[in-house]
């Protein structure tokens, strides 16, 4: 199917407004600063922040985080106290007592944004003292500008600028967007097999790796979720590749064919690179379609990942989606994905919870797709349910993922049939 | 501003929220960004609650800032009202919405709802979670029982000949530590008593229930930091008599006993005379000679962490050698009782501050919320939780009181799992070089090493000492560094159970220091030790 029949499907996507039952862009902070392994993440906002962070990955990551947050008081807020000299203060205190620090985020919150705290003149001037050993950089993670993995897209934007320009005639492949450090090994082979030259990847593991780009750059998107990100790299001269994304074999297969058409790979190399994990991909869905065939399955919005999840799901297990809920529908980002589902399919964009929570009680789904806060009260009430955040903190990409991450529907539903109370 | 990485508590919005989950037929209407919702998975998800919590969020957005969020409130409003219909709704601001400066509950009055409309007034930016619960049970008392208040001056009319006394119990919460366990173990003890419960608030109660608090004779106050506001006050409104003794442990459970039979005007001498708990034969017996003198760490809220200074000293014979509390509300409480146990009270809701004290102190348990249970499984140090804030495994399944005589075996048998048996202890500081009765070993009992890290570091023959974590300033630090040790000194060192090694060795370098001894031989270490216990 191509791209304009599927602009039929446009039509019937449904636009809600309402409670939105979903985090804040901040959240992103629980992968990035994992993944970013000499990067900390300050953020800049209220009591509310820091309980959100610690309550939010469900654990708590008690290893020394790398975020905190400087808490804004009554005194900055009756002027008592210079805000800007408060965060001079709090992260000077922060690089002394990590000093293994190369890159702090200084990241915008709600209260930040509405008492109109410039973060990005604060940045620059800290970056002024403290680089080059540590650079430092801002954006917003607020939940009146972002919802939940919006806050990687603004990040790994606010990183851009910090790209250094490549000549032109380099061709270097760049990928966008958190991956696994697993799933990212993964693809460098099968990059590598098939044949496209330099590889790098954004964000990078350290600092110091941050990949440049320039007019040769080409790059693909690992998440549906980086609109902010594509548009500055565009800006700087890197060019789109359009893609589906890497879910599934349909979807994985389909991302590494459009590098490997923009790298003129022969088809044979490209279809010999990918046979063997895609076999083995294959026998890995085949014991989960079993169980998951025919099985219906509501979306709740969460993460922009719905509208692929759902592919994976209707196309490669044969389940029936009945709902697709998403935050945010990025036309053109998704365009290869829409035609690929098939058409009829109901897409949410937005939210209005309690609507949404009453069409899926009248759909009765087999499985749910929702967030922590729905999730046991749905159970409750009878409905088998996934929580969306682990498939965002799962390795979930590229063909040897592709088994688990059936495996996440499929256990809800084995683990209700186990269970005799 | 002030720099956190973990809080104790959140904002007094979710204070707020702990009180309309834990009742009946109230709903909350919060005037929060987008985001604000993920307060919803502290009850889903830590408590397994079955329900959503009854809380509308207005979840704006920036493009809503430039319009009118005040309508979007009261659309809000509305819909909650229309969907939900509540007895009593509560309406006020998350910390952005309280800079927007909508009015919630100016907004809520004028809308003229056909049920009780209670604003609340939480500075996000000065207050905190148990302040909001609070407030926000204060306000729900007020407004539901207030209209029930006799005159004041009015004389409490005696009880009717024949009327058995009652109570209200006062705190209980959603995610409050084994509040609902507790609740049932003293409805339990009264029963048996024969005092009444009337009321048992927040938990449970719906506003009718609030409004007939008054009829009680006496409120028990099972957790101040949430009912301790409104007990005041009906106190002064009612003329009841407030029951203040907190009842963790057999001798405050005791004294709770005699209190209410007081008030109650009841003989309660053969409850007292039978022996309820296990815990004292369970301490008097041999084999709990062990714990005698154990240093003990103890932080939570302020109630929590004094009646577990006390049960730790008087009911298992340790030694508290810190005490503290995130509560500032409860400062003087706790400066008080650190006092009885000669020790400096620490307040703070910084956790690296507590666990900074930790390191420093090398107390053989901590008592403390699920953050000190990090910090001590970070410095190897057995541990219990007895506070909140907790996680979802301390809201365990089966019954689990704190309070009352159930709730005492609990606390014996809680705190002393953690630590090394007795006579495991002692074979171990016979036999130190055993190759596989060695000190990296955990208790038999408990299937896991202390930390990979003590382990690894025992294995590779380095100094086995537990620091602190390499992030924390290191206050502890001596200028010049400690004097180096020997060879055999530091094996000998070796030989110490690993539970009291970084004390040893602190006590040794200190006591080295201050005689500006060159190095360390086995001789100082045994210097050390006659020195500092004297």
């Amino acid at each position: 199917m191509s791209v304009e029949t599927s602009a039929s499907a446009y039509r019937s996507i449904v636009h809600e407004r309402g409670q939105r039952e979903v985090f804040c862009g901040l959240t992103g902070i629980i992968w990035l600063h994992r993944k970013i392994q000499d990067a900390f993440f300050l953020i800049v906002g209220s009591r509310t922040c820091a309980h959100l962070m610690q309550s939010a990955a469900g654990v708590m990551i008690f290893a020394e985080p790398r975020f905190a947050t400087a808490i804004i008081d009554e005194r900055d807020l009756a002027g008592l106290a210079d805000a800007n000299d408060e965060l001079d203060r709090v992260v000077t205190t922060l690089i002394a007592r990590r000093p293994d620090i190369r890159l702090l985020f200084l990241v915008g919150s709600c209260p930040s944004e509405v008492i109109k705290l410039d973060l990005s003149r604060a940045a620059a001037r800290l970056d002024g003292q403290l680089s080059p050993g540590v650079r430092v950089l801002n954006y917003s993670g607020s939940g009146i500008e972002t919802t939940f993995t919006q806050g990687e897209d603004a990040c790994l934007a606010a990183i851009v600028p910090e790209m250094g320009t490549a000549p032109t005639d380099e061709a270097a492949l760049l990928i966008v967007g958190t991956l696994s450090e697993s799933v990212e090994d993964q693809f460098r082979r099968i990059f590598d097999a098939i044949g496209v030259g330099t590889v790098a990847f954004l964000p990078p593991r350290r600092a110091a790796d941050i990949p440049s780009v320039g007019h040769g750059t080409r790059f693909l998107l690992a998440q549906p979720f980086l609109a902010e990100t594509a548009r500055v790299l565009e800006a700087r001269g890197a060019k789109r590749l359009a893609a589906p994304f890497p879910l599934g074999i349909e979807g994985t297969t389909g991302w590494l064919r459009a590098a490997a058409e923009a790298y003129d790979v022969p088809a044979a190399v490209f279809e010999d690179a990918i046979a063997a994990p895609r076999r083995r991909a294959e026998t890995a869905l085949a014991a989960h379609r079993a169980q998951l065939s025919g099985r219906s399955i509501f979306f709740f919005p969460d993460s922009q990942l719905e509208i692929p999840l759902a592919r994976f799901c209707h196309n490669e297990l044969g389940m029936t989606p009945v709902e697709i809920g998403t935050p945010y529908l990025h036309r053109e980002h998704l365009a290869e994905e829409l035609a690929l589902l098939p058409p009829g399919m109901r897409i949410t964009e937005g939210q209005h919870v309690e609507h949404q929570l009453d069409r899926c009680r009248a759909a009765r789904p087999d499985i749910a797709v929702c967030g922590l806060g729905l999730a046991n009260p749905l159970e409750a009430e009878g409905v088998t349910t996934k929580w969306s955040i682990e498939l965002v903190f799962t390795p979930i990409q590229g063909f040897d993922q592709a088994g688990d991450l059936a495996g996440l529907f499929a256990r809800p539903l084995a683990r209700r049939d186990r269970l005799g109370v | 501003m002030h720099l956190a990485v973990w809080t104790y508590e959140g904002p007094p919005h979710v204070g707020a929220m702990r009180i309309a989950a834990a009742m009946r037929d109230v709903h909350y209407v919060l005037h929060a960004p987008q985001g604000d919702t993920y307060a919803d998975l502290l009850f889903t998800m830590i408590e397994r609650s079955k329900k959503r919590p009854p809380v509308t969020y207005t979840t704006f957005q920036a493009r809503d800032l430039g319009g009118d969020t005040a309508d979007l409130f009261r659309a809000a409003v509305q819909d909650a009202h229309a969907r939900f219909r509540p007895a009593a709704m509560l309406v006020g601001s998350s910390c952005t919405a309280e800079l927007i400066q909508d009015d919630p509950g100016g907004l809520a009055e004028g809308m003229g709802l056909p049920i009780p409309v209670v604003p609340l007034e939480l500075p996000a930016y000065q207050r905190k979670e148990n302040w909001g619960a609070a407030e926000t049970f204060y306000r729900l008392v007020r407004t539901f029982a207030g209209p029930t208040a006799p005159a004041p001056g009015t004389v409490r009319p005696q009880r009717a000949i024949g009327v058995r006394p009652s109570c209200n119990l006062l705190g209980p919460a959603a995610l409050g530590f084994r509040h609902r366990d507790d609740v049932t173990e003293i409805t339990s003890l009264l029963a048996r008593m024969g005092v009444e419960v009337n009321v048992v608030a927040p938990l449970g109660a719906s506003p009718a229930d609030l409004a007939r608090l008054g009829e009680a004779d006496m409120n028990i106050v099972l957790y101040p930091e949430i009912a301790g506001v409104a007990a005041t006050w009906l106190q002064r409104m009612f003329g009841h008599t407030t029951i203040r003794t907190i009842p963790i442990g057999v001798i405050a459970t005791r004294a709770f006993i005699t209190e209410v039979a007081e008030a109650a005007g009841l003989d309660a001498s053969a409850l007292l005379a039978a022996e309820e708990s296990r815990l004292p034969w369970y301490s008097r017996s041999v084999d709990s000679t062990y714990l005698t003198g154990k240093r003990v760490f103890v932080f939570g809220d302020a109630t929590h962490a004094i009646a577990a200074a006390r049960v730790a000293t008087r009911e298992l014979g340790f030694t508290v050698v810190g005490l503290g509390t995130y509560s500032r509300e409860f400062g003087r409480e706790i400066r008080e009782a650190a006092a009885e146990f000669g020790v400096e009270p620490l307040i703070t809701d910084d956790y690296l501050e507590v666990e900074a004290k930790v390191a420093e102190l090398q107390p053989e348990l901590v008592l403390g919320t699920q953050m000190e249970r990090h910090i001590a499984k970070r410095l190897a140090i057995p541990c219990a939780v007895i506070s909140a804030p907790v996680h979802v495994q301390d809201f365990p399944a089966r019954y689990s009181p704190q309070m009352g005589f159930e709730g005492a075996n609990v606390l014996f048998d809680t705190w002393v799992h953690p630590l090394m048996m007795g006579l495991e202890e002692h074979l171990l500081g016979m036999f130190r070089d055993d190759f596989e009765f060695h000190d990296g070993a955990a208790p038999s009992h408990l299937g896991h090493p202390p930390t990979q890290r003590t382990a690894g570091m025992a294995a590779a023959g380095k100094p086995d000492v537990v620091e602190a974590p390499s992030a924390l300033p290191s206050s502890a630090a001596t200028v010049a560094g400690p004097a180096p040790w020997t060879a055999e000194a530091e094996k000998e060192l070796g030989r110490i159970p690993f539970f009291v090694r970084g004390k040893a060795r602190r006590n040794t370098e200190r006591f080295a220091a201050e005689r500006r001894l060159a190095s360390i031989t086995v001789e100082t270490l045994y210097d050390a030790k006659a020195h500092f216990s004297r």
